[in-house]
Formats: C-alpha cells, sequence, structure tokens
C-alpha cells in the first residue's frame, strides 16, 4: 500500500478564461494532517471540489487510492465519495433535519442497518465531536461553532478513509477555534484518517499539520512541513505567512498611475 | 449598431437553449433511476403533503368562489333568453375543460411552484445539495425526483377538486340562491357532459400543466443563483415563466381538443 493516498499530478483547471490552476502537483500522505493556505480567491475550494470530483479538470490526474477521480463512471465516483468526507464552510446541515436524523442520514442512505445500531453510530459520532446532548436541535438552533462540529460528526459517520476541511476556522470565536483544531488533530490520530485542512488561518493550520502547501498564483510558491516553511526563501511565502499587507502581493489592486489619474480629473 | 443588436440576440437565445438543455438534463438524471420503494415512498408521501395537501385549502377555496361566479355571471345572460336550465352544464363544462385546470395550474405555480423554487434555491445557497452530492447521495435522486413526482401526482387531483368544488359553487348560488330548479341543473349537466370529451381532456391538460410547471419551479430553483438575488428572481421566473407556459399550452390543447 503506497504511503500516498491522493496524489494531484499536472493539475489545469480553468473557470470560463481564468485559469485557476496551471499545471499544479500536490501530495497527500495517509494518515497524515495535509494543509493547504493560500490568499482568499485562489481557489482553494475548488481543489477540494475537484477531489471530491464535483468539477473536472481541463487536464491532469487526480488519484485517491490508486483510482483517477475525473475519468470515474457516475457509479464509481459514487462509490468513491463513500470513502470521503467534506466538511463545508458552512457546515451545509440539512435545515429540515434534527442533528441526529443529520448524522444519521449518511448511514440510512448507504446501510440497511436496524435502528438500534444507526441510533449506537450516532451517538458515538456526536460523542466524539462532544454533541450528544444536542442530538434532538435542529441546525438553526446550534451556535456556527456547533453547526460545524455537528457537520463533522455527519462527514465521519460513514468511517470514511480520509476527510476534507473546507475553512474549518473561518468565521469562529477563539474557544470553538480551540475545540475543531483540537478535534481535528484527535480524529485523524484516533480513527487513522487522512486529513486536508484548507484554510488561510496560519496559526492555527500550522500548530496541527504535519505538510503545508502554500498556493498562490495558480500554484504551489512554497510547500514543507512548519518548520521548513516558517524558513522558506520565497518573499511571498513570508508575506502571506507573516500577514504583512504589502510586499509580493501588493496593497494596491492594479490600477492606473494615481497622479496621473488625479491630474485628467483635475484637467 | 445592428451587428451589436443582433450579437445580443445571438447571445441571448443560446443562453436560453442552454437552459432548456440543462433543464433536461436534470429531469432526464432526477427519473432515469429506478425506485427503490424503501427509500423512495416515505420521500414521496412527505411530499405529497407538502405540495399537494397544503395547497387544498387555496384550492377549494378559489374554486368555490369561481363556481359561484360563473353561476353568477351564467345566470344572468342565460335568464335573458330563458336557458337557465342550462346553467349546470355552463358551468360544469367551463370548469372541466378550462377554468379547473387552468386556474388550478396557476394557482398551483404561485403557491406550490414558488416555495419549491425557493426552498430548491436556498438548499443550493447552503450547500446542501453539495454536501449530499459529497456523501455519495445524488440530489437529483432524492430531492427533485420526489418533487417531481408529487406535484405530477398531485396537480391533476386538485384540478378535480376544484371542478368539484366549482359546480358546488355554481348548485349554491344558481339553485339555493337564484331558484334554478335542482333536478334541471344536474340532469342537465349530466346529458351534455361527456366523460372522453370533457372530463378526461381536462385531466389531461391538468396532468400536462403539472409536468411544466412542476419542472420549471424545481429547475428554476436547481439553477438559481446561489445568493438572496438568486433566489428571490428565480422564485419570481418560476411564477412568470409557468403562469405564461400554462396559458400557452392552454391554447394550443384547447385547439387540438375542441378546435376542429
Amino acid at each position: 500500500m503506497s504511503d500516498i493516498l491522493v496524489d494531484i499530478q499536472h493539475l489545469t483547471f480553468k473557470r470560463g478564461d481564468r485559469v485557476i490552476y496551471d499545471d499544479m502537483s500536490m501530495q497527500f500522505q495517509r494518515g497524515k494532517v495535509t494543509a493547504i493556505m493560500g490568499p482568499s480567491g485562489i481557489g482553494k475550494t475548488t481543489l477540494l471540489r475537484l477531489i471530491g470530483g464535483q468539477l473536472k479538470p481541463e487536464q491532469g490526474k487526480i488519484l485517491v487510492d490508486g483510482q483517477n477521480i475525473p475519468q470515474l463512471s457516475r457509479k464509481d465516483l459514487y462509490k468513491a465519495r463513500q470513502k470521503m468526507g467534506m466538511l463545508f464552510q458552512s457546515g451545509a446541515m440539512f435545515s429540515e433535519m434534527s442533528v441526529y436524523d443529520n448524522v444519521a442520514f449518511p448511514i440510512r442512505e448507504h446501510t440497511r442497518l436496524p435502528e438500534d445500531i444507526i441510533r449506537l453510530m450516532v451517538l458515538m459520532k456526536l460523542e466524539a465531536v462532544g454533541l450528544r446532548g444536542a442530538r434532538d436541535l435542529m441546525p438553526a438552533e446550534l451556535s456556527g461553532g456547533m453547526a460545524r462540529r455537528a457537520a463533522l460528526a455527519r462527514a465521519i459517520a460513514l468511517d470514511p478513509q480520509f476527510i476534507m476541511y473546507d475553512e474549518p476556522f473561518a468565521g469562529q470565536d477563539p474557544i470553538s477555534m480551540g475545540v475543531i483544531v483540537r478535534l481535528i488533530r484527535s480524529l485523524n490520530n484516533a480513527l487513522g484518517l487522512t486529513s486536508v485542512v484548507v484554510s488561510h488561518d496560519v496559526n492555527e493550520v500550522m500548530s496541527i499539520a504535519d505538510y503545508v502547501y502554500v498556493v498562490a498564483e495558480r500554484k504551489v510558491i512554497g510547500q514543507g512541513t512548519p518548520d521548513e516553511l516558517r524558513a522558506h526563501p520565497s518573499a511571498l511565502v513570508q508575506q502571506f505567512l507573516q500577514g504583512q499587507s504589502d510586499g509580493p502581493v501588493p496593497f494596491h489592486f492594479k490600477a492606473a498611475n494615481y497622479s496621473t489619474e488625479l491630474m485628467e480629473l483635475a484637467k | 449598431m445592428i451587428v451589436d443588436k443582433l450579437q445580443q440576440l445571438g447571445q441571448h437565445s443560446i443562453a436560453k437553449i442552454q437552459g432548456m438543455g440543462r433543464a433536461t438534463l436534470m429531469l432526464f438524471g432526477a427519473l432515469i433511476a429506478w425506485p427503490t420503494p424503501r427509500k423512495s415512498f416515505p420521500l414521496l408521501l412527505k411530499q405529497l403533503y407538502v405540495v399537494g395537501v397544503l395547497s387544498l385549502l387555496i384550492i377549494l377555496v378559489s374554486g368555490l368562489f369561481i363556481g359561484m361566479v360563473l353561476a353568477l355571471q351564467g345566470y344572468t345572460v342565460l335568464s335573458k333568453f330563458g336557458a337557465e336550465q342550462m346553467l349546470g352544464p355552463l358551468v360544469a363544462l367551463s370548469l372541466l375543460r378550462e377554468l379547473g385546470p387552468v386556474v388550478t395550474a396557476l394557482l398551483f405555480a404561485g403557491r406550490a411552484g414558488s416555495a419549491l423554487t425557493a426552498e430548491i434555491g436556498l438548499m443550493k445557497a447552503t450547500e446542501q445539495l453539495s454536501g449530499m452530492e459529497m456523501m455519495a447521495v445524488d440530489p437529483l435522486r432524492r430531492i427533485i425526483a420526489p418533487r417531481f413526482w408529487a406535484g405530477v401526482i398531485s396537480m391533476p387531483l386538485l384540478a378535480l377538486i376544484f371542478t368539484a368544488v366549482g359546480i358546488l359553487g355554481g348548485h349554491l348560488v344558481g339553485v339555493d340562491w337564484l331558484g334554478v330548479d335542482g333536478g334541471g341543473y344536474w340532469s342537465a349537466m349530466q346529458a351534455n357532459v361527456d366523460f372522453q370529451q370533457d372530463i378526461l381532456n381536462g385531466v389531461i391538460k391538468s396532468v400536462v400543466f403539472a409536468l411544466i410547471v412542476t419542472w420549471i419551479a424545481l429547475h428554476k430553483g436547481f439553477d438559481a443563483v446561489p445568493t438572496s438575488e438568486g433566489i428571490s428572481q428565480a422564485t419570481t421566473q418560476t411564477v412568470v415563466t409557468s403562469s405564461l407556459a400554462v396559458l400557452g399550452f392552454d391554447f394550443i390543447l384547447t385547439a387540438v381538443m375542441f378546435g376542429g
């Protein structure tokens, strides 16, 4: 069994005429937490959708456990997805179902287990994320952090091989942020998962990731363990890690010369 | 200038045709799979309740009033010719052939169609459909198919209920209020209403309208831009497009069924 669970080779993806990824390659190791960081709007969520087969690339291979996702038939793709879990930024809880039914949903859809076993499984998953007591609440009654944890319980309901987190820390208060950081790491270790975290929260990501890719300008601009990245020579990587407002990524959006424009207005 | 206009027209037409293509693909994807009774039946039952049963009140009230108005207007004209006994057939035929299917479809588009579009649009905006897809559950089969069948099953039934209540409303005004002979109201109706020509054709019409309205409502929701503005636009489009489509198809169907 190869050490690499997800192998992205020479990926090119466009939206209309806009190139999102240009000949990009990356690998996610089995049993590790790999993070993908980068400025907003560079298509980090798009990458997760490509891995999940919701989008098809122009070129390149996306191998998940040896299977090339873009070339799978519909039936095989759905089978492959049963081994993946995805935590959406919004949580994507089904609003008309209780937390319990949300977590039970994938189990009921994909197995024919009796209700008492499903109940056992759901309670175990809810216990893992600390929400066993919230099973009867509706998604609208949960706080943002709780909704994300409930969605996490649903994502691991069928014990997937690997799980993708889309901006798991965005918009969280420090306590729920700490809870989610702990959960990602502990679930990864306890369940033997492979985790992919897409985020731009540098500190949180650096604290849990085994390996980090920094993506910008349509490709990987830096990669390595968190320590290696901190010593990375690229100015762009350093600007991103340290959150500097100006640098290779300019503060100003591309525009005509300021003084020329003002003078023209004065004429 | 003219070239620009032509270009715009071309782009608009291509966008429309692409939209129709996506709508067809959506319906095809939803209906191609063989349903599994264990999972599909409870989902269908729930949607029949949401789409059909919850529309009952508006259908009952509208049917009653339209029957009453028909009788009132019909009586005024018929009584000038001393033909009050033809009030029953007038009310029944107007409702069975035209008003039942058409008004039910228009009310259905406003009540259930707009709700379907908004529900699916919001599910899309909150990533529930994507989430389902990533859990290896096809939203076309899980969400679209039961709603589609619920619409197609419930609308013809609602149209029949609308017609029946309308005929009772006509009786209420014509017989109980204006004094038309009760026996004559029913017997003239029985003598002049043909099962195949009138009742069956009316049912066929409402099945066609059900297909159109439900399909448009589901597609507009599924294809909505996932923002609050996008969903509001999609909901409006559902009501406008499906109402116009119903009226257009009504003319075609009437011409085919009763024209010659």
